[in-house]
């Protein structure tokens, strides 16, 4: 029962929405270069800036609005699953943190997904949101992930995957560590659908979840200067005591070492999307070998 | 000469006393055969208490003894006939991780573990167990062969966590990382992932989604190191011992989680102070494990792995 998700909040929104006419909420100042856009036409832009070309982090609804056809999609239900099962407590407690997280994002957990059509094709899209708790994957978020793979193998619809996260959630332990076989499962489900995953790596993407789900696509996307790693920067610079070379761990340094397929401008990742997934399940579309000679079907 | 770590230090005091007394009673001077029995009794006592009751942070740092039986100790004692394979057949070989064929109680097998190294110079040439992602690849193409010749695969765990460098990263060290453990998921063989010191992160994760995860009573593995989490949600590594406390890293809680399937018990006083019993129970349970999987078809062994991780989320998910 999402009442209060679906009704509730969304009303509650708008009405806070008014005071967006203040001049602060006008502008948006990026975050790269510093250029000031007015915030309608960076909203229209996909929060690309129109100056450095600067991709600005997004989440589940951003992504959903801009990618399904009309802007109309169906969120997938997710379970309420176990919330704090250590019992984790740092300088705070991990159920506060949660908590926090969980008002200030409007959203049950770090990946949300939604069914709906892109350019006619039934495809389910799940997104990871770095704003919740960086992205971070627990049991929850690994529920999630299940749960989206298990809704695209029923639909018999491609599974896009867009992910941003910090790495593992700290706070669910070794949990959050079994999240990494968890949702290989759930890719070698959908594997063996014959459907295909393609994974969109968005800003930043590091951890154990870039080594586990974020790594394994048909196809690796990624968008123009996401960091990209298993290891943080710092991390690496702390062992190795040594400066990072310029552009490591970005896009395209991936691009260039082999590591994903292409690195894609926001403005263009609806097209391309659609276009790899036409061309992935043709033949599942047909139903059979379609013929490649033109007289291969007159039975020669 | 066993070294002892800083909440021993009661039972190094004991010990001491025990060779003295040895000493003199070996000088023939006076008749201490009593208080040599009466102290080694106490010495027994205090080692089943001290680690009957380890803390988290403690159990961290018998899972990291220098001592603690290592790869090669594993391969000595329980793999005859070991066949050293090198190489990922795409840029290099990593000493981190060794494998290679062999035979375990009279059967033939693939094996792969973390070595550590134990001097310097060993330790250098095995970057302390922290492998690059030739030697994840390595693996996968170890496992991809015992499947193809239908051998059970054993892994025996033992890093802090993959090595965070240029180099790694560079050559995909995330990806070889997934692989691998897809590669684990994958295999039609049995797969037995034994946790024998330190399980770092998902630089271990990748030889470890086994049919079953083994354990030893003193072992760690655990999503981060305590230091590690310590620095990011404490903001200072001083506060490594309440990490590890939170983090639930013990193979006692694991095993209360359902994410490992046994314990293997140690020596008193922990493996490193009787390696050669501690590799003999370790044997021991692999070989009851094999046991239990033995009868199973390719498609058996693969949904039982499926089951198994996929049933560690939410009551009702999977």
């Amino acid at each position: 029962m999402n009442w209060m998700r679906d009704y509730v909040r969304p009303t509650l929104r708008a009405v806070f929405k008014r005071s967006d006419d203040s001049e602060e909420v006008k502008w948006h100042s990026c975050k790269k270069c510093g250029q000031m856009i007015y915030r309608r036409d960076f909203v229209a832009a996909q929060y690309v800036c129109p100056q450095c070309d600067h991709h600005e982090r997004i989440g589940p609804q951003e992504r959903f609005d801009a990618l399904f056809d009309e802007g109309v999609y169906q969120l997938i239900d997710m379970p309420r699953g176990m919330d704090d099962p250590l019992k984790f407590r740092d300088k705070k407690k991990y159920a506060d943190r949660l908590k926090e997280s969980r008002s200030k994002t409007d959203r049950q957990e770090a990946i949300s997904a939604a069914t709906g059509k892109l350019a006619g094709q039934r495809t389910v899209i799940a997104v990871q949101d770095f704003a919740f708790m960086a992205g971070s994957l627990g049991v929850g978020a690994g529920d999630a992930f299940l749960v989206a793979v298990r809704e695209a193998i029923a639909e018999n619809a491609p599974f896009v995957m867009f992910t941003a996260a910090g790495g593992a959630r700290m706070q669910e332990g070794i949990l959050s560590l079994m999240q990494m076989p968890r949702t290989t499962v759930a890719l070698e489900l959908l594997r063996e659908a014959g459907l295909p995953y393609i994974v969109v790596l968005t800003d930043p993407t590091t951890g154990g979840v870039t080594a586990s789900y974020a790594m394994l696509g048909d196809i690796q996307i990624s968008e123009p200067g996401a960091l990209i790693g298993f290891a943080g920067p710092r991390v690496i610079e702390d062992t190795i005591r040594e400066q990072l070379p310029e552009g490591f761990q970005r896009a395209e340094y991936l691009l260039e070492h082999g590591m994903i397929d292409m690195v894609v401008h926001r403005h263009e990742l609806r097209d391309t999307l659609a276009g790899i997934i036409s061309l992935l399940i043709d033949q599942r579309r047909a139903g059979g070998d379609l013929p490649l000679l033109a007289n291969a079907s007159s039975g020669a | 000469m066993v070294s002892f770590l800083e909440f021993e230090k009661p039972v190094a005091e004991l010990e001491r006393r025990i060779n003295d007394l040895r000493t003199l009673s070996d000088a023939g001077d006076v008749d201490v055969v009593d208080d040599i029995i009466r102290l080694e009794k106490k010495l027994a006592n205090l080692l089943e208490s001290t680690y009957g009751g380890l803390s988290a942070w403690q159990k961290t740092m018998v899972a990291r003894h220098p001592q603690r039986p290592h790869l090669e100790d594993y391969i000595g004692g329980l793999i005859e006939e070991f066949t050293p394979l090198a190489g990922d057949r795409g840029f290099a070989e990593d000493p981190a991780i060794i494998g290679g064929l062999g035979r375990f109680r009279g059967r033939s097998v693939v094996v792969l573990g973390n070595q550590k190294g134990r001097d310097t110079e060993s330790r250098l040439k095995h970057n302390f167990g922290m492998a690059r992602p030739e030697g994840y690849r390595k693996a996968i193409r170890l496992m991809q062969l015992a499947d193809r010749f239908n051998l059970p695969v054993i892994t025996f765990v033992d890093t802090s966590g993959a090595y965070p460098g240029i180099g790694a990263e560079e050559r995909g060290q995330a990806e070889a990382i997934a692989r691998s453990t897809q590669t684990c998921l994958q295999l039609g063989v049995p797969l037995i992932s034994t946790v024998v010191g330190e399980g770092g992160s998902g630089g271990a994760v990748a030889l470890a989604s086994g049919n079953r995860v083994i354990m030893f009573e003193h072992a760690i593995y655990s999503v981060i190191s305590p230091e590690g989490c310590a620095s990011i949600l404490w903001r200072t590594s001083d506060h490594a011992e309440d990490a590890a406390n939170a983090l639930k890293l013990t193979a006692q809680d694991l095993k209360k989680l359902g994410v490992i399937d046994r314990i293997v018990g140690e020596p008193l006083g922990g493996a490193h102070r009787q390696p050669t019993d501690a590799v003999t129970s370790l044997g021991d349970a692999i070989a009851e494990s094999l046991q239990e999987l033995q009868a199973m078809s390719a498609d058996e062994l693969r949904r039982d792995r499926r089951e198994k991780f996929l049933s560690l989320g939410s009551a009702g998910v999977a």
